[in-house]
């Protein structure tokens, strides 16, 4: 049997989560048929047709998938399911909209955020804001899973391509409507893909500290920005750059944390980075416990001595 | 709107350090605090706002779990909900048999919006709001951070990994919040007291004829890998030379 991902793409670009999960799933020894729906999304398909791991790539194409709507993409999944064994997709926000209506649609219960894959029906994933991991054996005919990508490292890509076979999707009528949105842009890399990452807190003040504290030293490090709740839930950043349990989970290689106490809720998003470093006045700040590099003091004085260092 | 219905979860409270169990079975939750989840919290806020706007008659709210889950419940009643259900049970419901359960009150009561959290922030499952979307056929709108009732509609704006995005949904609907949709309210004392008289009703998932018996096996619950203790550094130039050492910079 067969397993099926869902790729998660923007109908021009293939993001790197959907890579991610494909490492995850090649573990499951099965063939991985990866699922492009959009709208004219054949750039994408053309992308997941040269990764490692990619046994066929299943293109549909219409209007109906332009922004991912869970329901018509639950439709899709569906009509396709008989011949999968495994159902998965990244664990983005697109996949998590989408993968539990799928699931109860089948009536399997769904394995969240897959950090491990143990065997063919056992793996691992944190619960409790990444407090404990747990080890769960599915009884379902059917696994449903997402991916938790900062666990896993992308496929890399290969040199021919696998074959792209059209598919038409079923036909339905769908009561959600689009109706806007309003996508940040950023020259900076890709929050959950990057080498570094650059966060900062409550600590930074406003949006223009944020912007001129952090910016500059992202820029330097060629880094992604990223924020604790407090940082977004002030305004001083975006949405999306939040990271923690109900954010981004992200695992660089250099994570630095300005101006962040450390609270579980922010950990449980980048506890697995390789080097943390963390600056904050208070030397009991729970961010200490988990960094490697700690410095006490102001991060309004270090973080221009860190560029000064820097060169 | 007539009704919204808006599914509670006791959960172990977000400031206590869970304590996982040393012969790997789960975490021991005895004698903790327990509070209803943030996610849930901020879904009664949202249904009780859309009610005094004038769009909506009635909030009931309902938790599966244990009796004392009946605290939780009060505490939504306090905080302004009309009435509330329990149905209780001892044993871990996973999302899948609770959306059941739900789908089953939810034909019962008819609401016109169902409004759950994103996340239960003990099984982290984000799961539930969605599978009871796909159970009853209504459409879906997930992690939001802003609701507005128009023109029989309802216009969402949500939360995904890119930036916001806003659906538009026809009635009956399920929504699932995520944190920034509103500041919950405290509960004034006098509510509490009030909140004690209002209707609170005990059944049974047997009731339903819903089987809630687990689909998976927890085989181990283990603390996460821990890290090795970092060192103080006392300035940023000598921060520079240890991570260029390291080869990070
Ligand atoms: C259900 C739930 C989900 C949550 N999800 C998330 C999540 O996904 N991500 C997340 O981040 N949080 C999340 N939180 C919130 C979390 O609990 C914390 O409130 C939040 O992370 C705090 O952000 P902060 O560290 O920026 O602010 P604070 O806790 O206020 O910390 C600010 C820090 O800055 C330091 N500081 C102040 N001035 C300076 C200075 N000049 N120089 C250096 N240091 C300074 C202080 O010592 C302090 O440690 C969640 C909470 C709940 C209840
Ligand atoms: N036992 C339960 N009782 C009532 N509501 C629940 C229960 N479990 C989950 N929910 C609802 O579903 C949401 C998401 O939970 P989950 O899918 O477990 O992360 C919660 O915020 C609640 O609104």
């Amino acid at each position: 049997m067969t397993t099926l991902l869902v790729a998660d793409h923007d109908n021009r670009v293939l993001s790197d989560a959907t890579a991610r999960a494909l490492t995850a799933l090649c573990a499951l020894d099965d063939a991985v048929h990866v699922l492009v729906a959009g709208h004219q999304a054949r750039p994408v398909a053309e992308q997941v047709a040269k990764l490692h791991g990619t046994g066929r790539v299943i293109l549909v194409d219409d209007a109906a998938f332009a922004h991912g709507l869970a329901e018509p993409l639950a439709a899709l999944i569906l009509s396709l399911a008989a011949d999968y064994r495994v159902i998965a997709a990244p664990a983005t926000s697109g996949g998590k909209d989408v993968l539990p209506r799928v699931a109860a649609l089948l009536d399997v219960m769904q394995i969240s955020d897959v950090v491990r894959v143990v065997s063919p029906d056992t793996f691992e994933r944190p619960i409790y804001a990444g407090n404990a991991i747990a080890v769960v054996q599915s009884t379902d005919e059917k696994k449903l899973l997402t991916i938790r990508t900062s666990a896993f490292a992308a496929a890399g890509t290969i040199a021919v391509a696998v074959p792209i076979e059209e598919v038409v999707p079923p036909q339905g009528v769908w009561l959600a409507r689009f109706e806007g949105e309003t996508l940040s842009s950023s020259d900076r890399p890709d929050l959950a893909s990057a080498r570094i990452v650059v966060s900062g807190g409550r600590a930074l003040g406003s949006a223009e500290k944020f912007q001129e504290i952090i910016g500059p030293l992202a820029e330097r490090l060629h880094a992604a920005i990223g924020a604790s709740r407090a940082a977004v839930d002030a305004g001083y950043a975006p949405n999306d750059l939040q990271v923690g349990q109900t954010g981004k989970v992200v695992a660089p290689d250099l994570y630095i944390a300005l101006g962040i106490s450390g609270a579980i809720q922010h950990l449980a998003g980048m506890k697995d980075s390789k080097i943390i470093v963390a600056i904050n006045k208070d030397e009991d700040a729970p961010i200490f416990q988990v960094a490697d590099y700690g410095i006490v003091g102001d991060l309004f004085e270090i973080v221009p001595e860190l560029e000064k260092a820097l060169g | 709107m007539k009704k919204i219905l808006v599914p509670v979860k006791m959960v172990l409270d977000s400031n206590a350090r869970p304590r996982v169990r040393t012969d790997e079975t789960g975490i021991d939750v005895a004698g903790m605090r327990m509070s209803i989840n943030p996610f849930c919290e901020i879904a009664v806020e949202e249904a009780l706002r859309l009610k005094e706007a004038g769009a909506a008659e009635e909030v009931v709210v309902v938790s599966i779990g244990p009796a004392k889950a009946q605290d939780t419940l009060r505490q939504a009643l306090a905080m302004g909900a009309d009435r509330a259900m329990l149905i209780q049970t001892d044993e871990t419901v996973e999302p899948l048999a609770v959306a059941k359960l739900l789908c089953a009150v939810a034909r019962e009561e008819v609401p016109d919006l169902v409004i759950l959290g994103k996340q239960a922030i003990d099984d982290d499952c984000n799961q539930t709001g969605q599978m009871l979307a796909a159970l009853l056929g209504w459409p879906q709108a997930t992690f939001a951070s802003a609701v507005r009732f128009a023109e029989n509609r309802l216009l969402v704006t949500r939360e995904i990994d890119a930036g916001l995005q806003t659906l538009s949904l026809p009635l009956p609907a399920v929504v699932t919040t995520d944190l920034r949709l509103n500041e919950p309210r405290h509960c004034a004392l006098p509510n509490i007291m009030k909140a004690r008289k209002k209707s609170l009703t005990v059944c049974v998932p047997a009731d339903y004829g819903i089987d809630i018996g687990r689909r998976l096996k927890i085989v181990a619950v283990r603390p996460p890998a821990g890290r090795k203790p970092g060192i103080r550094v006392a300035t940023a130039s000598e921060l520079v030379s240890d991570l260029r050492a390291a080869g990070l910079v």
